[in-house]
């Protein structure tokens, strides 16, 4: 025991240092909300109190929060939640029927009527009957059982939980799991939260991000040399790289997990946000199904979808659900214990899922609006993907590729050699050291692409294209002038 | 970067290579051996079995949702099909959820929500000015007013600082700093994070994590699945479940043979005990977790939830500051408090925050940037958390009502503690202690040897046995004591003291009635 006497008062070290604390934590970053965040708060901090910079604002276009950047809720969806909230409501003629109605339902699932209730851990029932018929319409009447359905605390929650139930062995032993470079960081926290080995897939830049089954078979074949892969992670359309994968894709990942014996998770939470011309959403349970029984009594699969992307955007109510897929009942049965420890996802977030899966009808009063804001709100998305690749492409040195899908671009920069070796000499990672100076000079907040991973010597930065139109010209304008600014001073 | 491995290109595949690879066996690239079914059909085993899952998540048990509430469940389906049985409805005494039993949520609390999830609602005059001037605060503090938006990973700004407000309130004045204040998705969260910072070492180094018997079985099952090593302490059933510092000792001495004890937790007001700690208690722990070098986690969840004459709920963090600065300015607490207890009964919102005290700064930095990964906590329960700790004051519309309504929900549950520890101790072989505070009683039963016999002889506990035996006969769910440990050779079950005072009348009716004909049965 250490002990020091300071003032006469023993100052002994903490029981809980960073040498005494669980050393996966340490290793898990996130970069989504890393140091560059945490110097644009400051920056935020620091205006609010006049100090004098060369913006006015800080932009912060490093996460996928649309309500943040200003897109406004769907109505009727908080016209239900409201409703559910405080039932009093229901006998408010402003509300609209239909929107009483599922207000009405909900309620009766919940235990006392009340979304005070906890719920089963599974999630409220008739909510995953209605995801069921939600997946069985998207998928062109493919079956899905409810008891498949597991509503979660976001899809973050559900990702981490399966890949929690994966990860078992030690040494060469231990649980491989291949995730996309560039990914979501999500994935790359869990993995090392939960000292399972990362194994990195790439995407192919120059073919618009898509992946291809040799590089899959590399890796994986490469990592059999020193653990073992069990589990094959994608993001479709991708985070952050934007992309929509082809059918054909879809099924050669399919039959590649297959032979491989791969645990898939598909993560699949903008399936809505689909931009391009010639792509389309394929899910992998449908594409799995269509492959026939072969595939589709075999393949274990688990796929996730949110409250928080797509049309909604409403993050902040961390509501979502997976679909498990050919899951051993065994397992089944742990995997149900596990998520009752923590009892069950807030119900409001399950109350607002229920109505992203059951939204009105053709012949309901709030059809006409919810289409006309759902709409708007997709399109004007289309549009802005459009925009961001359309100028990014008319500046030297930036390379967008088609934002095909998602909420983000990310695009290549090339950083000129004398700017890499400043940023070595401040011990910053280049493609951070020229997000850092953007912030500092233009009040724009982005993330390096050396937080979702990158082919060595190659550097990028993500950008959401969710600030409003008029917004998202001007930030394109200044990071264009800043790159040109940048590319000039180290030149 | 911790994507060193990342940024390392890939070799470029060569045809040779390729071969090579492709040459190792099966069994070399880790694919399962082919089966032969019995109908002549090779099959394979599945990548995720029983066998080859992560091996902590199997030692995780959680009675309070365990296999006597599925088949529970199960019972409630058989009866919705038409089935008859000996009782109408199923009784789910098992869990502390307040508005399932059919209490009622705060007015002013729904108002607000109400108000934040549809803003159109704010040129409404049925709405109170009070609710609404808190609803807009709230959602000025939203991102594009929404609450919709992420928010800070570490809780929405404005409302830790009501909570530091609360806290220095409910402290009589003693400081909180809103730095220290994490919102967190239900206590669970907070518990379960604080638990995985503080895992670390191998073999005799692991870290072990003192925690009471009996407990709430969230701690088992966070410390099994982190591979922490457990360490029992035994609360004094005599004693009206109190704990004494004798016992903290002799737990701990005996730990140091073969882990590393850290961290002591601590619930107050106890679950599933009920008993409310003195203040005398709460410094002699505070004494022994600084003597022995121990993190201290307070879950104080159950605050408002005293009941017993003479007893007083004493928060962690105010005793730590009276004590001094020798101790407050070295002890390491976090405190654990929630929306889902006390007058609000909001379990379904998963709201909740921790304050910690006297945390090293570069941990501090760890915490935060484990939580930015889950993004933040749901803002409806942080919104909620808001209300709580920032409820209607003297003066304000919605204060009359207010009042009434939590008065009368306290007052209700402390009616049903009184008559619970009554009518159960009428009951020849039924012991209960005076149930102080929470909202739970956990009596002790005794069970008639052959019962115990015949439990043995199908594998079950003897209390998982008699419960099994109640719900089946009645329709009565609890959970029986062995999902909170308990003293060897003695038996007891944890019954909430929730539902409605008439039901619970019957309620306890129907157990004493239970237990003798069980009793009788058995003898």
């Amino acid at each position: 025991l250490k002990s020091q006497r300071l003032n006469g008062i023993s100052h002994r070290g903490r029981v809980l240092t960073l040498d005494s604390m669980n050393p996966n934590v340490k290793r898990v970053e996130y970069a989504v909300r890393g140091p560059i965040v945490q110097r644009a708060v400051q920056i935020e901090k620091e205006l609010k109190e006049g100090v004098k910079k060369p913006f006015t604002e800080v932009i912060k276009a490093n996460i996928g929060d649309a309500h943040a950047m200003g897109q406004k809720p769907i109505t009727f969806f908080r016209q239900v939640l409201a409703l559910c909230s405080y039932p009093a409501l229901l006998e408010d003629s402003k509300f609209p029927e239909d929107a009483k109605k599922r207000a009405q339902r909900i309620l009766e699932a919940c235990g006392g009527h009340s979304i005070g209730a906890y719920s089963t851990s599974q999630g409220i029932e008739c909510i995953r009957q209605d995801v069921a018929r939600y997946i069985e319409k998207r998928d062109g009447g493919i079956p899905s059982n409810p008891d498949n359905i597991y509503l979660s605390t976001g899809a973050s929650d559900a990702i981490v939980t399966i890949l929690k139930l994966l990860v078992c062995g030690e040494g060469r032993d231990r649980t491989g799991v291949m995730i996309s470079i560039p990914q979501y960081p999500l994935y790359s926290a869990a993995l090392a939260d939960l000292g399972a080995v990362q194994i990195n897939y790439y995407l192919d830049e120059d073919n618009c991000w898509s992946l291809n089954i040799t590089e899959l078979r590399r890796a994986l074949n490469a990592a059999r040399e020193h653990c073992n892969p069990r589990v094959l992670c994608i993001i479709n359309p991708g985070n952050p790289t934007g992309q929509v994968q082809s059918r054909q894709c879809i099924e050669d990942v399919i039959r590649f997990a297959k032979e491989e014996h791969l645990f898939l998770m598909a993560d699949e939470v903008y399936q809505d946000n689909v931009y391009a011309e010639g792509c389309q959403f394929h899910s992998f349970k449908k594409v799995l199904f269509e492959m026939g029984p072969e595939y589709s009594n075999t393949v274990e699969m688990a796929s996730f979808h949110s409250t928080s992307k797509c049309y909604m955007g409403e993050c902040g109510f961390r509501g979502g659900y997976m679909e498990v897929i050919n899951l051993d009942p065994e397992v089944k049965a742990q995997l149900i214990k596990l998520v009752s420890v923590r009892l069950c996802p807030p119900v409001p977030g399950q109350a607002l899922l229920d109505l992203v899966v059951n939204p009105p009808q053709p012949d309901e009063p709030s059809y006409a609006t919810f289409m006309k804001e759902r709409t708007a709100v997709l399109s004007t998305l289309a549009e802005k993907a459009r925009l961001t690749e359309q100028i990014f492409n008319t500046v030297p040195g930036i390379t967008c590729n088609p934002v095909q899908g998602a909420m983000y671009t990310f695009p290549g920069i090339t950083l000129p050699q004398k700017a890499i070796d400043k940023a070595k000499e401040l011990g910053l990672v280049p493609d951070m050291f020229y997000c850092m100076r953007l912030l500092e000079e233009d009040g724009i907040c982005l993330v390096p692409g050396s937080g979702f991973g990158q082919r060595e010597g190659t550097y990028h930065f993500r950008m959401t294209i969710l600030p409003p139109t008029d917004k998202l010209k001007v930030v394109l304008q200044k990071i264009r002038e800043f790159h040109l600014r940048f590319t000039q001073e180290f030149s | 970067s911790s994507h060193k491995g990342a940024l390392l290109s890939p070799p470029r595949p060569r045809g040779h290579l390729g071969t090579k690879r492709k040459a190792l066996s099966a069994t070399r690239r880790g694919l399962p051996k082919e089966k032969m079914s019995e109908n002549g059909i090779m099959s394979r085993a599945k990548v995720l079995t029983i066998d080859t899952m992560n091996p902590t998540v199997k030692k995780v048990e959680y009675a309070v949702r365990g296999p006597i509430v599925q088949r529970a469940v199960e019972l409630e389906r058989e009866l919705s099909e038409g089935m008859k049985k000996p009782f109408a409805e199923v009784i789910k005494a098992n869990i502390g959820d307040a508005h399932a039993m059919g209490q009622q949520p705060i007015t002013f609390f729904r108002q607000v929500l109400a108000l934040c999830s549809y803003p159109e609602l704010l040129s409404d005059s049925t709405f109170p000015e009070d609710a609404k001037s808190r609803a807009c605060r709230i959602l000025q503090s939203c991102g594009g007013n929404s609450m919709g938006a992420y928010s800070a990973s570490q809780g929405i700004d404005s409302v830790r600082q009501d909570v530091a407000r609360y806290i220095e309130r409910r402290d009589g004045g003693v400081a909180c700093d809103p730095d220290n204040i994490y919102l967190t998705t239900g206590a669970s969260d907070g518990i379960v994070t604080m638990l995985k910072l503080l895992v670390c070492g191998e073999g005799t180094t692991r870290t072990g994590v003192m925690i009471p018997i009996p407990q709430y079985p969230l701690y088992s099952a966070a410390l099994a699945e982190l591979g922490a090593v457990q360490i029992d302490y035994f609360l004094n059933e005599e004693k009206c479940w109190s704990l004494d510092i004798t016992e903290l000792q002799r737990a701990v001495n005996e730990a140091r043979q073969y882990c590393n004890p850290r961290a002591l937790c601590i619930i107050n007001p106890g679950n599933p005990t009920g008993q409310v700690q003195s203040r005398q208690c709460i410094e002699d722990v505070i004494r022994f977790a600084a003597k022995e070098r121990l993190f201290l986690m307070a879950d104080e969840v159950y605050q408002d939830n005293v009941y017993a004459e003479g007893c007083q709920f004493h928060s962690f963090k105010k005793v730590l500051f009276e004590m001094g600065p020798e101790y407050a300015e070295t002890v390491e607490l976090a405190s654990f408090h929630s929306t889902s207890k006390c007058y609000m009964g909001e379990c379904g919102f998963r709201g909740g925050y921790m304050e910690i005290i006297n945390m090293d700064d570069e941990v501090k930095d760890q915490l935060t940037k484990l939580l930015s990964v889950r993004l933040c906590p749901p803002v409806p329960g942080q919104a909620l958390m808001d209300l709580v700790v920032n409820p209607p004051q003297p003066g304000e519309p919605s204060y009359g009502s207010f009042i009434k309504e939590r008065t009368a929900t306290l007052s209700a549950l402390a009616e049903k503690a009184k008559l619970t520890e009554q009518v159960l101790n009428t009951v020849q072989g039924i012991s209960c202690n005076p149930v102080q505070g929470a909202m739970y009683s956990f009596p002790r039963i005794t069970i008639p040897e052959k019962a115990v016999k015949e439990a043995t002889e199908k594998g079950q506990q003897p209390d998982m046995f008699y419960c099994m035996k109640m719900l089946e006969e009645t329709g009565i769910c609890l959970v029986p004591g062995s999902g909170f440990g308990q003293k060897d050779g003695t038996y007891h079950f944890r019954m909430t003291i929730l539902p409605p005072t008439d039901k619970l009348k019957i309620l306890l009716n129907k157990v004493k009635e239970f237990h003798q004909r069980f009793t009788q049965q058995y003898s």
